[in-house]
């Protein structure tokens, strides 16, 4: 047998020992480094990490999948769920605004109007808010095993994105009824998804941070998330609130900021591509210029994405404690 | 009391090849319990008065623990209830933030906790292709360890077809090995999930405990069935009240153990 060589580190605070030297640590420590030996509790470098997300991407597929299918296993009607809960929504909305309200006055075939913003404001807005309890729902499976967390908003993300693809055959089907001819304009479409789907990711990675730490977050959202809904535009037509005379009008920067909200940006935007008669009745108000709205919608999407990346990532070490 | 031994330095060997390094470590953590009287306006006086929140109390729970593993050691830890055996264990696999001190490991450990399940309203089979693909799996080793995964975990046929909710806590914790075992870990810590398992799940964990020690891994084992950590572990290390109380030959050390439990 070798003779061990002795370091010495104390086993504890107990009574009768000598406080030990801190460089007695440091041996220990510096040992462990001798052997190339990490602190478990560190956090990877941001190339290694996003290395590591991408070859998760399986992951982020399944596990999104695998949600959308346990969603509605407990009810009976199951998956229709996903198209009968937008074609609700949309009901509830025309039932107030449109026929009770009458707002449609001044929006040419306000059904389909009503239906874009509420399918494209609500894909963010339920990837904000299922994004804030990404974290807290999925503690049994962080504290199991090992992987990059912003897989989980991630897959949020994806999971809102399945279930928006399929509102968009309720869409599509309402657009057509209203006699919307197929024009080259509608591809523009995609490109404003993808841009939405950037912005949505990187919201709901700093929710998830948020949430994961503060839970009040989850309480507060809903509010936040309804008062965000009815300064987006969604089932009233901001440019027409911005009309010469009107009383937005009189406060200008109030219209520029109101023009700037990513909500509306991208609301907006798929309503540009997809409803013609509404393209041409708001490029009769001569009041939002397209090339504006569309540098918003790119700002939106990389700052999000690239700032709530980076924000998450950096209490990566700390998700699923205590 | 035969602790001396170890209480006064840590030895370290320099012809093996350490994996788990614990330098004087001490977890402390929070505990938010249900305290006050739990109304809207207790609440709100709280905010006034700037406290942080209903009865916080702190928890010293390891209080300085050195030791070293070496590769292809299994190491067992026992000790009374609450004397810190699954603290530590989180500590190590770097999920509880040491207050001080440091536990430094080469790669990454993985922790399989007794109430780590997975996905409970997910069947077994997608429990065990997201649990593959979230270790990092490829689509193609997944299929190729599927089989072997069900095969390990033994469940009774068809309740891979059912959410893992339904599942009894026996069942439950051998899927979740089998999942956690197909990978080779470099350290894999183990608490308490093999106490449901049967006799013959039992030799079969103990079997792919011997391979992956032999893949140069390390595993660490807390049970309170000190037979199991007998035939398992050729190290134990006994806790207590946050510090270490003895570590060597199981035999040595468990036969101290119930000599003090009085078992």
């Amino acid at each position: 047998m070798s003779h061990p060589e002795r370091l010495g580190s104390l086993g504890g605070e107990s009574v009768g020992t000598i406080a030990e030297p801190p460089h007695v640590n440091d041996t220990l420590a510096a040992y462990a480094a001798r052997y190339g030996l990490k602190q478990s509790a560190a956090r990877p470098t941001l190339r290694k990490y996003i290395q590591d997300v991408w070859a998760r991407r399986n992951f982020i597929w399944a596990f999104a999948s695998a949600k959308n299918i346990s969603m509605y296993t407990e009810s009976r009607l199951g998956q229709l769920w996903q198209l009968l809960t937008p074609i609700l929504n949309v009901a509830v909305y025309f039932l107030i605004f449109g026929v009770l309200l009458s707002g449609r006055g001044a929006i040419p075939d306000y059904l389909p109007f009503l239906v874009t913003g509420v399918f494209m404001f609500g894909f963010t807005q339920r990837s904000i808010t299922s994004g804030s309890k990404s974290v807290g729902t999925n503690l049994s499976l962080i504290r199991a095993l090992h992987f990059p967390r912003a897989t989980l908003p991630l897959a949020i993300a994806v999971v809102e994105l399945q279930q928006l693809l399929l509102s968009l055959v309720v869409l599509l089907a309402i657009v057509v009824c209203f006699g919307e001819p197929f024009t080259l304009n509608m591809l523009l479409f995609v490109p404003v998804l993808m841009l939405q789907l950037m912005f949505n990711i990187g919201a709901s990675l700093v929710v998830a941070r948020i949430g994961a730490f503060n839970r009040d977050i989850t309480q507060l959202l809903p509010f936040i998330m309804r008062t965000w809904l009815y300064l987006s535009g969604v089932i009233f037509s901001l440019p027409s609130l911005m009309k010469p005379g009107s009383k937005l009008s009189h406060h200008p920067w109030a219209a520029e900021l109101l023009k700037a909200n990513p909500g509306y940006v991208y609301v907006e935007l798929s309503r540009n591509a997809l409803l013609g008669k509404y393209r041409h009745h708001v490029q009769g108000l001569n009041l939002e210029a397209t090339s504006q709205m569309w540098l918003y919608g790119v700002a939106w999407a990389v700052i999000a994405l690239v700032g709530g990346f980076l924000y998450f990532y950096r209490a990566e070490e700390r998700y699923g404690r205590g | 009391m035969a602790d001396t031994k170890v209480r006064d330095a840590v030895r370290i060997d320099p012809n093996r090849e350490p994996i788990v390094v614990v330098d004087d470590l001490h977890i402390i953590y929070r505990v938010f319990g249900a305290g006050g009287k739990g109304n809207a306006a207790s609440a709100f006086s709280r905010i006034l008065r700037r406290e942080s929140r209903p009865s916080m109390t702190e928890v010293h729970a390891i209080k300085g623990l050195s030791f070293v593993v070496y590769r292809g050691e299994a190491v067992g830890i026992i000790g009374t209830n609450g004397s810190g055996k699954s603290t530590l264990l989180k500590a190590i696999a770097g999920l509880l933030p040491p207050h001080s001190g440091g536990v430094y490991t080469d790669g990454q450990p993985s922790l399989l906790g007794v109430n780590a399940a997975l996905m409970k309203d997910l069947t077994g089979e997608r429990n065990i292709v997201l649990g593959c693909l979230a270790m990092g799996m490829s689509p193609q080793e997944t299929r190729a360890k599927y089989k072997e995964i069900v095969d390990f975990a033994g469940l009774k046929e068809g309740f891979i077809q059912y959410p893992m909710r339904t599942y009894s806590s026996g069942m439950g914790a051998r899927l979740r090995f089998a999942i956690a075992a197909a990978k080779t870990h470099d350290v894999l810590l183990i608490d308490e999930a093999l106490a449901t398992g049967d006799a013959k799940f039992k030799v079969k964990s103990k079997r792919r405990i011997e391979e992956l020690r032999r893949e140069a891994g390390a595993v660490f084992l807390v049970a309170h069935q000190l037979d199991v950590v007998k035939e398992t572990c050729d190290r134990v290390i006994w806790i207590d009240e946050g510090r270490m109380h003895m570590d060597g030959e199981p035999n040595e050390v468990i036969a101290a153990y119930t000599a003090a439990t009085g078992k």
